[in-house]
């Protein structure tokens, strides 16, 4: 279980202090899929970058299984078993895509070991495993090797920042079924930040996070309805 | 041959015994061992400054293994070795050397060498460097290799040097005839106070010819690079040559390339970048467990791979 309590991070903007989280709290519970979702600019992103220890937060405190983990470092909290997607792959030369597997899985994966993985994410494994994750790859496919390196930590918890962002909508459909598959096969919690309906659909729990603020938080069948019916009138209620 | 030797010479051409095909064998300034093949001779010079290597014609899927070890403390040397490659075969070449300086005084070997890759015939040179050994004096090497490749002629140039080589100044120069291809990738790794140059010089003279020049290189601690490279197109042809280095620490890297065209179809691309490792590569990799160090290790071992 993942605990955020009163969470403020704040950046310096043109002189003076702007709040890009503000007092923020949840609990991530065991084997629960939640998604976070909200409009651009409201601090998701950041929220993510916190949890995995990319960012620390000038208040708050982050406790994983009951034990504070806010002031570990990043390599602390990837070994605790927090996992994190980029919104944005990192590319690398010389790094293959069968190494950052290797790398993700924390063993000696064979190769087809690694090609489940990318098959998972709508990838021929053969054509890829061995190119480098670097500017010859398209945008889409960096997406999907990410997702395919989240899935071979295998985490307790796993952060996905936007997955669906920058993927076609013909992988878009598969990428669904791989979080579906998460789902059913769940041995952990996810954390997904994003705009999808399909995405919110499978969720059991949304977060709208707006403004640096947690606006609500609820199953998906008390939060949904409220999302996406507002929307259908001319704009949802947090998107003004 | 001793300890010492054997490991340098596992290190530089991966020999555990006595390799297939031709070879030679070059110890302390001497030649221990040596052995031809029906279609590969290798014979020493009448002044005895090197040797030649000649592979007949048609020659297929054969190699030749011309190692060098230095394990004397002091030692300088300068060898001369020449290759035919025949018209129309198919071999690999796989040099080296190693150096092990547990003396006082610099150990120096400088290696010439010219290659003739005759029509159509298709080379991979392979040329690894390492030096050991934890004596004041410095391990120095200059290689230098000269390569005229004739009329649809293929060669394949890969060069690695990785560790404790304090001082190298290394000259490649090629010139191509029509149809012709040279193709280098050069991997080179500087630590503590050690000094680097590479310089290499192309011209492309035969139409139609081609030549991709990648060279990757880090520079850690105090050590200094220096790459110069000069690609000349005189006639329809493609050259690209890529130098991108990362800088760590207080070490110092100077890129300088030079492109000339003197033909309207020559077509000419030069790119050259020097950075540290971005943040975010790092950040990525402790996202997956690792330490900064770690991280860092995994970047250069895959970038200098």
């Amino acid at each position: 279980m993942l605990e955020l309590k009163n969470i403020t991070f704040m950046v310096q903007d043109s002189s003076k202090e702007k709040g890009i989280l503000k007092n923020v709290s949840f609990v991530l519970p065991d084997d629960k899929f939640i998604v976070v979702t909200g409009p651009n600019g409201g601090g998701k992103s950041t929220l993510a970058k916190i949890i995995a220890g990319i960012e620390k937060p000038q208040e708050g405190k982050i406790y994983l299984d009951g034990e504070d983990i806010t002031d570990a470092s990043v390599t602390e909290r990837a070994k605790k078993g927090i996992s994190y997607a980029f919104q944005q792959p990192v590319r690398f030369k010389g790094i293959t895509v069968l190494d950052m597997i290797r790398l993700a899985a924390g063993r000696e994966l064979s190769a087809a070991g690694a090609c489940e993985y990318l098959s998972q994410v709508g990838l021929c494994a053969r054509d890829y495993i061995q190119r480098d994750i670097d500017a010859s790859l398209s945008g889409g496919e960096l997406k999907r090797i990410e997702i395919a390196v989240s899935l071979a930590r295998s985490a307790p918890i796993s952060i996905f920042d936007e997955p669906e962002a920058g993927i076609d909508l013909w992988s878009f459909k598969n990428l669904i079924q791989v979080f579906e598959d998460m789902k059913n096969k769940l041995h952990g919690s996810i954390l997904i930040i994003s705009h999808q309906e399909r995405i919110l659909n499978i969720a059991d729990e949304i977060l709208v996070i707006a403004d640096g603020e947690v606006k609500t938080q609820g199953s998906r069948d008390e939060i949904l309805p409220g999302l996406f019916g507002d929307c259908e009138r001319g704009g949802c209620r947090f998107y003004q | 041959m001793d300890t010492i030797q054997r490991k340098l010479l596992e290190e530089v051409a991966g020999l555990h015994e006595i390799p297939e095909g031709a070879y030679n064998i070059r110890a302390n300034g001497e030649s221990i061992d040596r052995g031809s093949t029906e279609h590969i001779e290798i014979i020493s010079k009448e002044d005895g400054s090197g040797i030649d290597i000649i592979i007949q014609p048609g020659t297929k899927h054969e190699s030749v293994h011309i190692p060098v070890v230095l394990s004397q403390s002091g030692l300088s040397e300068a060898v001369y070795n020449d290759f035919y490659i025949g018209e129309g075969s198919d071999v690999v070449i796989i040099a080296g050397c190693g150096i092990h300086n547990g003396g006082d005084t610099d150990s120096r070997h400088e290696g010439i060498h010219r290659f003739f890759v005759e029509k159509n015939a298709r080379v991979k040179y392979v040329e690894k460097h390492v030096g050991s050994g934890d004596g004041l004096g410095k391990r120095i090497m200059n290689p230098q290799t000269a390569v005229h490749i004739d009329e649809g002629g293929y060669m394949e140039m890969e060069s690695v040097q990785i560790k404790g080589v304090d001082s190298t100044n290394r000259l490649t120069t090629a010139e191509l005839k029509a149809g012709a291809t040279f193709i280098v990738v050069e991997r080179l790794m500087t630590h503590g106070g050690q000094n680097a140059v590479s310089t290499f010089e192309v011209e492309l003279n035969g139409e139609g010819s081609g030549t991709h020049i990648t060279s990757r290189s880090v520079a850690k601690d105090k050590s200094t690079q220096l790459f110069v490279s000069k690609m000349t197109g005189n006639t329809a042809c493609n050259g690209h040559t890529e130098c991108d280095a990362i800088i760590m620490d207080d070490a110092a890297i100077r890129a300088v390339p030079e492109i000339s065209a003197a033909c309207t179809d020559a077509s000419l691309i030069h790119e050259a970048a020097i950075g540290k490792i971005a943040g975010e590569q790092i950040m990525k990799l402790m996202t997956l467990g690792l330490t900064e160090k770690e991280a860092e290790e995994e970047i250069i071992n895959g970038f200098l791979r």
